[in-house]
């Protein structure tokens, strides 16, 4: 990869600017009504560069980052398969980009036909009866679903329903997103097949039960074979069910959460339907529920009366938990999902899950036949499967960390490790259905000389990665010096 | 199909590694009657140039008109460059940088973003950007909560001239965790908050104060007598800004004798386009001795091995993948690639761009406002001066004023009527630098054919 790069304010010169950009010069009478008392006396210390420094910059930094489009990116629980060309184009048309959030009903119907037919798609892959697309990432879904598993009950006027149960394997969003809500977290464990404990279940379950938050298939990588008993129990004991739709794409037209009897679901579109993570967000976190949850959906949402699209707000649902955005959350992003599922269709959205699953058990049969442990070898894989490294770490002290680190030398981005937390030394690896056989060969067999070189010269997996801009990086200093801004005279 | 590049070929011989006949017996695990046949209500698919054609058409149907709207959503130039690289597919189709090394790109950008949102907004410290300004200002007042140590009463004192969507965002967001959050009075004639309203909550336990700069109405607030009162009750400052209008505006951390604690806003004017409304981002910064209470991703500088510099996530120990149910938010991403674009057009812009689009856009709106009261039966709602944005009131109610000028390809501002019925026929407008004179003059020559009809009428 491409060397290091100056911060910008390194590049910086008195006087320099990318002055075709500018508009002309309004002269100081424009700001004469302007009490100097409210006046900024110093101008911010932005950098003064020029167009052509900047492009180079930003695209010399671009160069320095792994990306879907440059490398097989096997992040579990992350989905990151290709970002279709064509979604980015189509969403960035310019009567799309310009439209302003509170322009009129009348100036939106082709922007408000593509949301309200998202919805309806979305509700359809679900088996849900109501959408609403407004929150801008998972964890902001997770909070819309759950604050409207605590309205429906208040509503009811069943005041002490404030428990969360979730499963030991949870990602820490849901534990989190209970605690944003008002409400106390119950966890409970899994078996030793990675099946909740229904005893534990029926033990937790009560008068105080809100709902249950599961993701299935779970974090572990297989499904929850025995979902309909759990969505018995907890709707016996009143409590609803909350489904985290992070391994979506695993099931995605083969079984819909609807079915399984889950009450409300939240979407990532940027996983299953392939919007870009764009470095970290933005996402957008659909949200899907079933009928006894409709008055409470977040707004806005877009309703259809004749052939007219139009925003409901809170006079149509007057119980709604309320906004969660400013306008209508990742209205961009949502497009995108939009233009994926029309490319996809419904035969095209079944191969997905078909796909996706495809690939993840031919990895991990790879992987096992090549030797690596998976930490459930008797479960057939989801859309992805946990390799567990602890035999490594014990017998060559090479850990899941070493062989992540040495996966970025082969050019590899390194799947998500030490998630979930109650498998040792764990490398979780999403392949997703846009990766071809030949990739998921060329991954088996780094996998391997990796294995070989921790064998044979650890050390040389112990201090990767060698190949990247940088080393492995000091946390701890970063935690405790604090440098996170730019100083002319600052040095870490 | 499905930009799935399996052949047969390939599907047979994976199979046959896995040792199963078919696709389906992957699902085996599932319980037989859960799974589905065909997914009913999807449609078929289309190809790229079918939905190519569907989306031109769909985008030409809205329109491209003349819009004086504003509220919390700005029209500005962005710079070519912006977009052209952020939408390379090395920003465009990264994931969270928690690969440091294989994510430098990202953690550089996002430290330089740090760095230029701080130096604008005055404050110290800045995290990686938030969902919106709304959910930053949710977010900002949940962590006014944990940083004011003095204060036990979760107690938000907000003015009515903040933006009315982002004080519905704060209760949705924050009320379910006990916060409660009061409106403050306005003054109906000034449009902005007096300091003497704040003398009925001596001596009461308040947690901390929103103050909007400029206001939803494009007032200025007396942000340092209101900050000032604060801090001298112990009460935290949480200020919401527009980050044009610190290119010329007192920033925050000026404000008063201390500056304020807090300080968010919606990023959008920096680079976003408008878009429906999003994506768009939100900015945080605060004091250094706060830092730890602040919620989303930070970036820090360190040192790799070898002793060279890098960039790394840092302070995680705040966050949801460590602390669980007891972290201080559930938000795990920032908005990336906004704050990309932002950190780009800041870099375009400098404090120099970013001033003469700050000027000129309030000129415009000065020019705009004085044209549109000229007119009979138009005259400003408040004395005293704007920034960029004003409120007009009409004799007349607006709504079917705003239909006829839609009508004619002109979006003549916000109707105020839901949000601020004792107005009476109040409008919210806002000219930013991409009008021009002729554009102005166009409103007001068809806002005064339209209200001459409606007296006619």
């Amino acid at each position: 990869m491409s060397a290091r790069e100056k911060v910008i304010f390194e590049y910086s010169h008195p006087g320099r600017g990318a002055s075709d950009q500018w508009p002309h010069d309004p002269g100081p009478a424009a700001l004469a009504d302007l009490p100097a008392a409210l006046r900024r006396a110093q101008p911010p210390q932005l950098p003064e560069v020029g167009e052509l420094e900047t492009v180079r910059h930003f695209t010399r930094l671009s160069q320095l980052n792994f990306s879907i489009d440059t490398h097989f990116y096997p992040l579990g629980s992350c989905t990151m398969k290709y970002n279709p060309k064509a979604c980015n184009q189509y969403a960035m048309l310019p009567g799309f980009l310009g439209r302003h959030p509170l322009a009129p009903e009348s100036h939106g119907q082709g922007f408000l036909a593509c949301m309200y037919e998202l919805q309806e798609m979305l509700k359809a892959v679900t088996g849900m009866e109501g959408v609403a697309l407004s929150p801008m990432a998972g964890a902001h879904g997770e909070f819309a679903g759950v604050a409207m598993i605590r309205a429906y009950h208040r509503a009811r006027g069943d005041l002490k329903r404030n428990e969360i149960i979730v499963p030991e394997a949870a990602h820490g969003t849901n534990p989190a997103t209970a605690t944003m809500c008002g409400c106390v977290v119950r966890e409970i464990p899994v078996d030793a097949q990675g099946d909740v404990e229904l005893q534990a279940l029926r033990q937790a379950v009560g008068p105080n039960t809100a709902g249950i938050m599961l993701t299935n298939p779970s974090t572990l990588g297989v499904f929850e074979r025995r979902i309909q008993e759990v969505a018995r129990i907890v709707h016996e004991a009143g409590g609803l069910l909350y489904y985290d739709g992070a391994n979506l794409n695993a099931i995605l037209g083969k079984v819909r959460p609807g079915d399984m009897g889950f009450d409300v679901i939240h979407m990532n579109l940027h996983k299953t339907f392939s919007t870009p993570h764009g470095g970290g967000g933005p996402g957008a976190g659909a949200v899907g529920v079933a009928s006894r949850l409709l008055p409470f959906l977040p707004l806005p949402v877009v309703g259809k009366e004749g052939e007219r699209y139009r925003w409901l707000a809170e006079a149509d649902l007057p119980q709604s938990i309320g906004r969660l955005s400013a306008f209508m959350g990742n209205a961009g992003v949502l497009l995108r999902a939009y233009i994926y599922m029309r490319l996809l269709g419904r035969d095209g959205m079944r191969a997905v899950g078909e796909y996706a699953t495809l690939n993840a058990n031919y990895l991990l049969k790879r992987l096992m036949t090549a030797g690596f442990d998976a930490a459930y070898p008797q479960r057939r894989a989801s859309h992805e499967f946990i390799v567990t490294l602890k035999r490594q770490a014990r017998e060559l002290n090479v850990t899941a960390m070493d062989f992540a680190k040495r996966l970025l030398d082969h050019g590899f981005h390194a799947p998500t490790t030490y998630f979930p937390l109650l498998v040792p030394e764990c490398l979780l690896i999403e392949p997703t259905e846009t990766e071809s056989k030949d990739t998921l060969d060329a991954f088996v067999a780094a996998m391997s000389q990796i294995q070989k070189e921790a064998e044979q010269e650890p050390g040389r997996v112990t201090s990767a990665p060698h190949t990247m801009p940088v080393r492995r990086l000091d946390d701890v200093r970063a935690a405790r010096q604090l440098d996170l801004t730019w100083k002319p005279t600052a040095q870490p | 199909m499905a930009f799935i590049p399996h052949t047969a070929a390939d599907v047979a011989s994976m199979l046959a590694t896995i040792g199963v006949s078919r696709l389906e017996d992957l699902f085996d695990e599932i319980p037989r009657e859960l799974r589905i046949k065909s997914l009913a209500g999807v449609p078929e698919e289309l190809n790229e140039m079918e939905i190519g054609r569907l989306m031109s058409e769909r985008a030409a149907a809205d329109g491209t008109a003349l819009s004086f709207l504003g509220a919390g959503a700005y029209e500005h130039h962005i710079p070519a460059a912006v977009w052209a690289i952020t939408t390379r597919g090395e920003f465009y189709s990264a994931y969270t940088p928690y690969q440091a090394e294989a994510s430098q790109g990202t953690l550089q950008t996002i430290y330089e973003f740090q760095t230029m949102i701080a130096r604008l907004t005055g404050m110290e410290v800045s995290n990686a950007s938030m969902y919106d300004g709304a959910s930053a200002v949710a977010e900002a007042a949940l962590m006014a909560v944990r940083a004011n140590r003095k204060s036990r009463a979760a107690r938000i004192l907000v003015p009515g001239t903040v933006h009315p969507h982002y004080r519905r965002v704060a209760v949705a967001t924050a009320a379910n965790q006990g916060l409660r959050f009061e409106e403050l009075p306005y003054c109906t004639e000034a449009g902005v908050t007096p300091a003497a309203s704040l003398a009925r909550y001596e001596g009461e336990d308040v947690t901390a104060l929103l103050i909007q700069q400029p206001n939803f109405f494009g007032r200025l607030e007396d942000v340092d007598a209101l900050t000032d009162w604060a801090h001298a009750h112990n009460v935290l400052v949480i200020a919401v800004v527009n980050p044009t209008s610190l290119a010329l505006l007192k920033p925050p951390g000026q404000w008063g004798a201390r500056g304020a604690d807090i300080a968010v806003g919606e990023g959008q004017p920096l680079g976003v386009p408008l878009s429906s409304g999003g994506p768009y981002f939100g900015f945080m910064t605060t004091r250094m001795e706060y830092v730890r209470q602040m919620p989303g991703r930070i970036v820090g500088r360190t040192l790799d091995v070898a002793g060279h510099e890098g960039f790394t996530l840092t302070l995680q120990a705040r966050e949801q993948h460590i602390r669980r149910a007891k972290a201080t938010s559930n938000i795990c991403t920032n908005q990336g690639l906004l704050m990309t674009a932002a950190t780009i057009y800041m870099s375009l812009m400098g404090a120099q761009g970013l001033a003469r689009t700050a000027a000129t856009c309030h000129a415009r709106t000065r020019e705009l406002v004085a044209a549109l009261t000229r007119l009979p039966g138009v005259r400003p709602a408040f004395s005293g001066p704007c920034f960029h944005e004003a409120v007009l009131l009409l004799d007349r109610p607006a709504a079917p004023v705003l239909k006829a000028l839609a009508a004619r390809g002109i979006f003549g501002g916000l109707d105020l009527g839901a949000y601020y019925p004792e107005l009476g026929a109040a409008l919210l407008v806002c000219a930013t630098e991409t009008k021009t004179q002729a554009d102005i003059e166009r409103y007001r020559a068809t806002l005064q054919e339209t209200l001459q009809a409606a007296r006619a009428a």
